[in-house]
């Protein structure tokens, strides 16, 4: 019992410091890529051109209708046999991205649509673009509908971020993996590895309900 | 005038004015429906017009074809620049822009951005699309908020306004993009009847300093007492139009009579 404490304790820095250099920045990184990739997507779902709604479509349907692991495999591991050779953290990035650009499209696409048709309206007889009521009116408008279900796609990313481990990137989990075959204390160092994303998981909660406040200030209740 | 001054609307000068806005035959359809069968209108500067007809009528259809809202199917409409956008045939949309550029808009339902202040939902038209220098447009915005008993609001989110001040606040921006026209759409019936007075009064303060507007309402003491031209609206024409105390007085046409017999007494039948 007491070893076992022991163990618990030692381990901790080891594998919240892969949460640090791995996960964290692992997560972050994807987010910021995917949201913009998302962006993107979710406009050419509202376009007017079919060909750019095609596209859109078809990337949604592939990225949610594989699982995340074999995307990653396709990167790491099927690329370089057609002689495209990919570092396991930048192929960990173009995988964890495009994931969450498939997802996060349907959100802000959702998102958009749900800012009332008045408000381009008014933006387009105070003499407004698209474009422009886009940027001024209505995406500030959509951000708030979208932080719940944004937030649920980055808890998802972070969590699933563990699956860089079997490419190769150091992170939490890894670091756990490796403790674990050392000491033969496996059900201790997974708990423990389980415990550190629920830990990060509980902050980045803390973190949404702060920037919902935040945003619903001009808000009716 | 300084920069700082409120905008003044164009002056009626002497001579005959220019048209603001001609309409010649306007038509438009939703689908197999035709909501508009062929609308003339001709505003000249300085010229207060009431819409007014039962729901159905067309004529938030009409005012909205004005600014390409929506997009007329068929008849033209001359801006002031006096180069007719004939809607027979495909009208590319920056031909659009030529009537959305010289009007502005005040919408029923106030449609304000909320999540900018009142003093940033005025100027973001002017700062952000027609390039003024900031600090002027924002003198000019408290000055016009001024005028509507709003300058305390300034900073304040639209949220936080009752619906006559959210709609003053929608005037106020419609005014500071200086616009050649102002339309307004049913811009008191989304109010509490007691908040409705302020509205109307502000409208009429603009229309005895000479803007221009077309006024869709159910406002039947406002647009006798204020519009200059009166026009009924049924089944997407105009059934009878003329001076205030003619139509809304003694309309010749039965459809009109019936109309405002029932918005005048609508427990009677």
């Amino acid at each position: 019992m007491q070893s076992s404490l022991d163990l618990f304790l030692r381990s901790f820095w080891p594998i919240a410091s892969g949460a640090l250099v791995g996960t964290i920045p692992l997560a972050l990184a994807s987010f910021a890529i995917g949201l913009v990739i998302a962006l993107v997507v979710a406009l050419m779902r509202l376009s007017e051109q079919r060909l750019l709604r095609g596209l859109a479509r078809l990337y949604i349907s592939v990225i949610r209708g594989t699982p995340l692991l074999v995307q990653l495999f396709i990167v790491f591991y099927g690329l370089p046999s057609i002689g495209v050779k990919i570092d396991p953290w930048p192929s960990a990035i173009i995988a964890f991205s495009l994931n969450v650009g498939g997802y996060a499209a349907e959100v802000i696409r959702a998102s958009i649509l749900s800012v009332p048709k008045g408000q381009w309206e008014a933006a387009h007889t105070v003499g407004m673009s698209r474009g422009l009521a886009l940027r001024r009116i209505v995406l500030p408008q959509a951000a708030r509908v979208s932080v719940p279900p944004l937030s649920n796609t980055f808890i998802s990313l972070v969590k699933d971020t563990s699956l860089a481990s079997v490419i190769l990137v150091t992170e939490l989990f890894r670091q756990a993996r490796q403790i674990a075959t050392v000491s033969s204390e496996f059900m201790l160092l997974y708990l423990e590895a389980a415990l550190i994303y629920w830990l990060i998981c509980l902050v980045l909660s803390a973190g949404q309900d702060a920037l919902e406040k935040r945003l619903d200030r001009h808000v009716a209740h | 005038m300084s920069p700082t001054d409120p905008p003044v609307p164009p002056s009626r000068g002497g001579g005959t004015p220019s048209p603001v806005l001609s309409v010649r035959g306007l038509r438009k359809s939703f689908g197999d429906v035709e909501v508009l069968r062929g609308i003339d209108l001709d505003v000249v500067p300085g010229e207060v017009v009431a819409l007014i007809g039962a729901s159905g009528s067309g004529k938030t259809t009409f005012l909205r074809s004005l600014n390409g809202l929506e997009v007329p199917t068929g008849g033209s409409v001359t801006p002031r620049d006096g180069r007719p956008i004939d809607f027979d045939r495909a009208v590319p949309k920056r031909e659009l822009l030529r009537l959305r550029d010289q009007s502005a808009m005040v919408f029923q339902q106030f449609n304000l951005f909320p999540h900018l202040t009142v003093l940033q939902n005025v100027t973001e038209g002017p700062v952000r699309v027609q390039r003024r220098p900031a600090a002027e447009v924002r003198e000019e915005a408290l000055a016009l908020l001024d005028r509507v008993g709003l300058r305390d609001r300034a900073d304040a989110y639209p949220v936080e306004l009752s619906g006559g001040q959210q709609q003053r606040v929608g005037i106020v921006r419609a005014l500071a993009l200086r616009p050649d026209l102002l339309l307004f759409d049913e811009p008191t019936s989304a109010l509490d009847p007691e908040l409705v007075g302020d509205v109307l009064s502000v409208m009429r303060q603009l229309a005895e300093e000479g803007w221009t507007m077309i006024v869709v309402t159910h406002e039947l003491d406002f647009a006798r007492r204020v519009a200059s031209e009166v026009v009924f609206l049924d089944g997407g024409v105009v059934v009878e139009r003329g001076r205030p105390d003619e139509v809304l007085t003694r309309p010749t046409h039965p459809r009109t009579q019936r109309f405002l017999r029932r918005l005048l007494d609508p427990l009677d039948d």
